[in-house]
């Protein structure tokens, strides 16, 4: 099956995102929204961890990146800027949505 | 109650007492038991600390749940799923949780072990399997 | 595609239910349905009408009340949780001797069954929480 993960909180504040990267699957899809969306910034102690994941797709939630000031060219090569259309639209097309929280 | 069965998985990644979310996510699975649905509840991250034998609230005076734990066999949620990596990262073993156990009807009311320890990646592919996950 | 929705935490203390309430916006928009979003944990203080946040921020309140009358949503406070925390409407306050009653339009208080019945009946559940 196909999950879309949701990742809501810093990992430098909580393990969730470490969490789920562990337990993610191949073919799976990740967002990052809320204070998530700092996992997918590019240079930081968990971008690695992020990078490694070469089965998993991963969304940020633009409006989230936006509210924090971060910009689009901070992210990480590969991560998607997902409005909440498009997070509706990954919640419908995976099969089950699991979140980290 | 209900003619679909759905896989359900009730997700603890927290410990108890220092937040309300371990005890009040055990109350939903004591509700959902009666929805007879295929009831697997996972314990990894610091869920582990939920099933650790022991508790004594007396000193903090908030009422002590663990026992609840030890009912659930009853309720016929006999699936529970401990994050083995995550014991050993809070230096824990199966030794230092509660004992919990199930009679199975189907096997002349043998006493069974409800917890079954299973490695990181057994409960990725076990949460793969799931058709809902409740996160609390 | 049929949702069901799960809130976990209160307004303002966390984002949860701005994010909760801005996905259930989303897809109703894209033409879902909404089956039910079941306020948990402080969720339930989503279901108050006692807040009177300041003028110049959004009333996370009444935009769940409104978006539950313009799109007949369900918004369900769990009961448990709700005697918890003190979210009453007229049946509990009865009941349970309060003085006043406090739930907000456009929200019920229900037994914990509601949020398992959305399990089974809906195709995808949603969970914000903190």
């Amino acid at each position: 099956m196909a999950t879309l993960h949701t990742v809501n909180k810093s990992p430098f504040e909580k393990s969730s995102l470490e969490s789920c990267l562990a337990h993610a699957k191949d073919g799976s899809a990740v967002l990052l929204y809320e204070d998530g969306i700092y996992g997918a910034v590019k240079g930081t102690s968990i971008a690695d961890k992020v990078t490694a994941m070469g089965g998993v797709k991963f969304y940020v939630l633009g409006p989230d990146l936006k509210a924090r000031g971060i910009s689009e060219d901070k992210l990480l090569d590969g991560v998607e800027v997902a409005d909440y259309a498009k997070f509706v639209d990954l919640a419908a097309t995976n099969d089950k949505v699991q979140a980290w929280v | 109650m209900s003619e679909q069965i759905k896989k359900f998985m009730y997700v603890n990644r927290r410990a108890p007492y220092g937040t309300i979310y371990a005890w009040e996510s055990l109350e939903v699975v004591l509700i959902g038991a009666a929805f007879d649905q295929d009831v697997h509840l996972a314990f990894l991250d610091d869920g582990v600390y939920q099933l650790v034998k022991g508790q004594d609230t007396s000193g903090v005076d908030m009422k002590n749940f663990s026992p609840t734990y030890q009912a659930l066999g009853d309720y016929d949620v006999t699936k529970l799923f401990v994050e083995k990596e995550s014991l050993e990262e809070r230096g824990l073993s199966i030794d230092d949780l509660m004992p919990l156990t199930y009679e199975d009807e189907d096997d002349d009311w043998a006493e069974k072990d409800s917890i079954t320890v299973v490695s990181r990646a057994e409960l990725a592919d076990i949460m793969d399997e799931q058709d809902v996950l409740f996160s609390f | 595609m049929k949702f069901a929705i799960q809130v976990n935490e209160g307004p303002y203390q966390h984002q949860a239910t701005d994010s909760a309430y801005q996905f259930t916006k989303a897809a109703l928009e894209a033409g879902h349905e909404i089956m039910r979003v079941f306020f948990y944990h402080d969720g339930v203080n989503n279901g108050t009408n006692l807040t009177t946040p300041p003028q110049d921020d959004r009333n996370i309140v009444n935009r769940w009340s409104e978006l539950a009358k313009k799109h007949d949503l369900d918004l369900v406070v769990c009961v448990a949780a709700a005697q918890r925390r003190g979210i009453v409407d007229e049946g509990e306050m009865q009941r349970n001797g309060k003085s006043a009653e406090n739930i907000a339009d456009g929200f019920r208080i229900s037994g914990l069954g509601q949020l398992i019945e959305a399990g089974i009946q809906s195709e995808r559940l949603v969970v914000f929480g903190d």
